[in-house]
């Protein structure tokens, strides 16, 4: 077990939140000899503990604590206080996640110059590109041990990716097959995956990777990292020359401690990094820390999204096996004659009977509805992961009318679709029911965005210190030892899922981190 | 390390038990009915009789399945017969009666054909009680364990091994 840090050990490294992004860092971090103490709102769940049922699972692993939804956006009617599906855990949403892990694009770095001006999208080009982010990606693919790279076998294909294949495969998609996973193909560090297909509630094998159980136990092992769980930081706090000197928590308690920092990271998520950040307000920085700008908490992105169910005349059972292991990857190009810039890419998905009924068309009753639920085991389904663009005014501010059980205002999420997602959403629902109705789809469902999973952009990362939150590093450009960790740095969201690039973005920067911190320069 | 003992998953048994020991003295039984003829199955705490049995012909009204009996549909609603709970309880179903009456039934159980009760969902659907019921129903019909095999869902495979062997990828139709 991690040595324990004192309080007043200004020496550490405090990293907020242990998942893609700060469970990684704080792995990384204490493999290079740093010392970190990681504090964490959620408590310790292993294989053992999470359970094959979604409801229950949902309540065991999911941040539930209060917030407030504004814009045009669906989940704004639908789930009001539930913007996003987040885990409040050791390892954070990666004990939920389903695993896919894709590389971004090439020209996916660099949207502003690619895509040209879109009226209405604050796009920017990261400060970072494809070449850069090469060998990171490759470090990141080895942890995690991803499906077809680095010699790995693909995964094999369930009945809903071979309803999937076969629709994609007569319609003319080229780029099918069933993903690249996070989920071990073969027995290796962690156990072959065994097709339970309830990647969405933990793997109870442990053959998908997450940090609970894989960077967490890692990092402690160095005796360099200690995780301290049900430790929600309150804000962050800063000496007169304006530097961060460390963070306020309430314990399992609700009893509030001071961790002293020489560097303080922020991986919350996308909702509560940037809400830390303004909560964290003095007379030195009246807008919150790092906000200079006034670029914290804008730019909220989540992929457009949105599945496409349909039901066949005979049994599918799209529940049996890997919950998302199939990708049809020929519609993410860039190509602007669709009638919409980006592109997206589609996955299959499968939810149980009782998430069947809660998101397939959210607050429909009668006939319509439970004709399709009765079909249920003869139901495929897929999801779309496609760029939705960055706008200023979707957004996390704070709600000063609803306070948290520690008193603190919660975040309220702003999103309104821009008109290029909602090109994109109808262009994607058309193809989708195509590749079904190609293998004989009797009944197709356009379903609309869930409560997000993929939450990205409230701190992203800019060239010049006016355009953003953070560098390329990171590091805020107001505070040279403050970081950002997480998804909130994405300055575009391209169109794959966003997790190996949290993972890879961690690494380097822990990299960088500690280099800098043996340099004395932080 | 401090692993939080999980929350236990409500099994319908377990829904019943609650139930009773919240004082109802509530029994299904096999091919129970409810409905205005079988108002007198339903033996409540706090409802009247006939308001259960007006409740339990809403919730089939809203989520309808044919293959799915009535017996499903009280445990479902069954948390509403609760002193706290039943007056609120009351008022709508006084309300959807006023409804059906306005379109010209003696009451809402008192209509012969679904389409018609719909008719009278429709008008109160925007109402709080309306759509509390119905958000109700997402979890208390759907989460019941023991309606899951009438949809053919499996549920729980981990202790039975997965499906790697056992099918995951047994579609012969394509
Ligand atoms: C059902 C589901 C499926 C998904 N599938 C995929 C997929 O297939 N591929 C993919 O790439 N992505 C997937 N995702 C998304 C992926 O899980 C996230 O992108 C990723 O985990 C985000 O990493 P993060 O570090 O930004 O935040 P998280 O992993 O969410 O970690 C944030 C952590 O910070 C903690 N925290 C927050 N505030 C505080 C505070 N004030 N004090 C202390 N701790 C705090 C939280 O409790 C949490 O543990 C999925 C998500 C879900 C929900
Ligand atoms: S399907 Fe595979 S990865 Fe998903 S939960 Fe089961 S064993 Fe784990």
């Amino acid at each position: 077990m991690a040595a324990p840090f004192e309080l007043s050990d200004d020496s550490v490294v405090v990293v907020i939140g242990t998942g893609a992004g700060g469970g990684v860092l704080a792995n990384e971090l204490a493999q290079k000899g740093v010392s970190v103490v990681a504090l964490e709102a959620g408590g310790r769940y292993l294989p053992e503990d999470y359970v094959n049922d979604e409801w229950e699972a949902f309540g065991q692993l999911s941040w539930l604590d209060a917030r407030t939804t504004s814009g045009d956006w669906r989940v704004a009617k639908d789930f009001s206080g539930l913007p996003a599906w987040i885990v409040k855990a050791v390892g954070g949403t990666t004990t939920h996640w389903a695993g896919a892990s894709l590389r971004f694009q090439p020209h996916e770095w660099k949207a502003a110059t690619e895509y040209g001006p879109v009226q209405g999208a604050s796009l920017l080009d990261w400060p970072i590109d494809a070449e850069e982010m090469d060998p990171w990606y490759d470090l990141a693919e080895k942890k995690l041990n991803v499906t077809r790279t680095h010699g790995n076998e693909g995964l094999p294909g369930n009945n809903n990716y071979k309803v999937f294949e076969a629709g994609a495969k007569a319609l003319g998609y080229e780029q099918v097959h069933t993903g690249r996973m996070a989920i071990n193909s073969a027995d290796g560090d962690r156990q072959m995956c065994q097709q339970t297909g309830f990647c969405f509630q933990g793997c109870k094998w442990g053959a998908k990777w997450s940090a609970a159980y894989t960077d967490i136990p890692q990092g402690e092992a160095t005796g360099n990292l200690e995780v301290r769980e049900r430790a929600h930081v309150l804000r962050i706090e800063h000496s007169d020359d304006g530097l961060v000197n460390g963070v306020v928590y309430a314990d399992a308690d609700g009893n509030e401690h001071k961790q002293m920092a020489r560097v303080v990271c922020v991986a919350g998520n996308s909702f509560e990094s940037p809400r830390l950040l303004l909560n964290s307000a003095t007379s030195m920085y009246p807008e919150g820390l790092a906000n200079s700008s006034g670029q914290v908490g804008r730019n909220y992105m989540r992929h457009l999204t949105g599945s496409v169910y349909a039901v066949f005349d005979k049994p599918v059972k799209m529940w049996r096996g890997t919950t998302m292991a199939g990708i049809i990857q020929d519609e993410s190009r860039h190509d602007p004659s669709r009638g919409f810039v980006g592109g997206y890419e589609l996955e299959t998905l499968s939810l149980g009977l009782p998430f069947m009924a809660a998101f397939l068309d959210p607050g429909a009753w009668g006939r319509e509805f439970t004709s399709a639920l009765d079909q249920y085991e003869n139901m495929a389904g897929m999801w779309i992961v496609g760029e939705d663009m960055p706008q200023e005014t979707n957004r996390v501010t704070l709600n000063h009318d609803v306070k948290d059980q520690y008193g603190m205002p919660v975040a309220n999420v702003h999103y309104s679709d821009h008109p290029n997602d909602r090109a994109m959403r109808d262009h994607a629902f058309q193809q989708g029911a195509a590749v079904y109705d190609a293998v004989g789809a009797t009944r197709t469902f356009p379903t609309p965005p869930y409560p997000s999973t993929h939450n990205l952009g409230t701190n992203r990362m800019s060239e010049n210190a006016r355009d953003g939150v953070v560098n390329k590093w990171g590091q805020t450009h107001d505070i040279k030892n403050l970081f950002v960790s997480d998804g909130s740095q994405f300055t575009t969201g391209a169109a794959e899922n966003p997790t190996l690039t949290i993972v890879a973005l961690a690494i380097r920067q822990a990299d960088h981190l500690a280099r800098e911190l043996a340099a004395q320069s932080l | 390390m401090n692993i939080q003992s999980k929350p236990r998953a409500m099994t319908r048994r377990q829904l019943l038990k609650n139930s009773a020991a919240a004082g109802s003295a509530f029994v299904v039984g096999a091919g129970y009915l409810a409905g205005a003829d079988a108002a007198w199955a339903t033996e409540t705490s706090a409802l009247e009789p006939r308001t259960m049995a007006t409740l339990v012909q809403m919730a089939r009204d809203i989520y309808p399945h044919d293959r799915v009996s009535d017996e499903y549909y009280v445990v479902a609603v069954k948390g509403y017969d609760t002193p706290e709970a039943a007056e609120e309880i009351e008022v709508g179903i006084a309300m959807l009666d006023g409804a059906a009456r306005g379109k010209g039934h003696g009451s809402y159980l008192d209509i012969g054909w679904e389409r018609e009760r719909v008719d009278v969902l429709r008008q109160i659907e925007a109402s709080p009680f309306f759509q509390k019921i119905r958000g109700g129903l997402v979890t208390g019909l759907y989460n019941q364990k023991a309606v899951w095999p009438i949809f053919g869902y499996e549920g729980e495979s981990f202790s039975q091994g997965g499906y790697l062997d056992r099918g995951f990828d047994d579609i012969t139709w394509l």
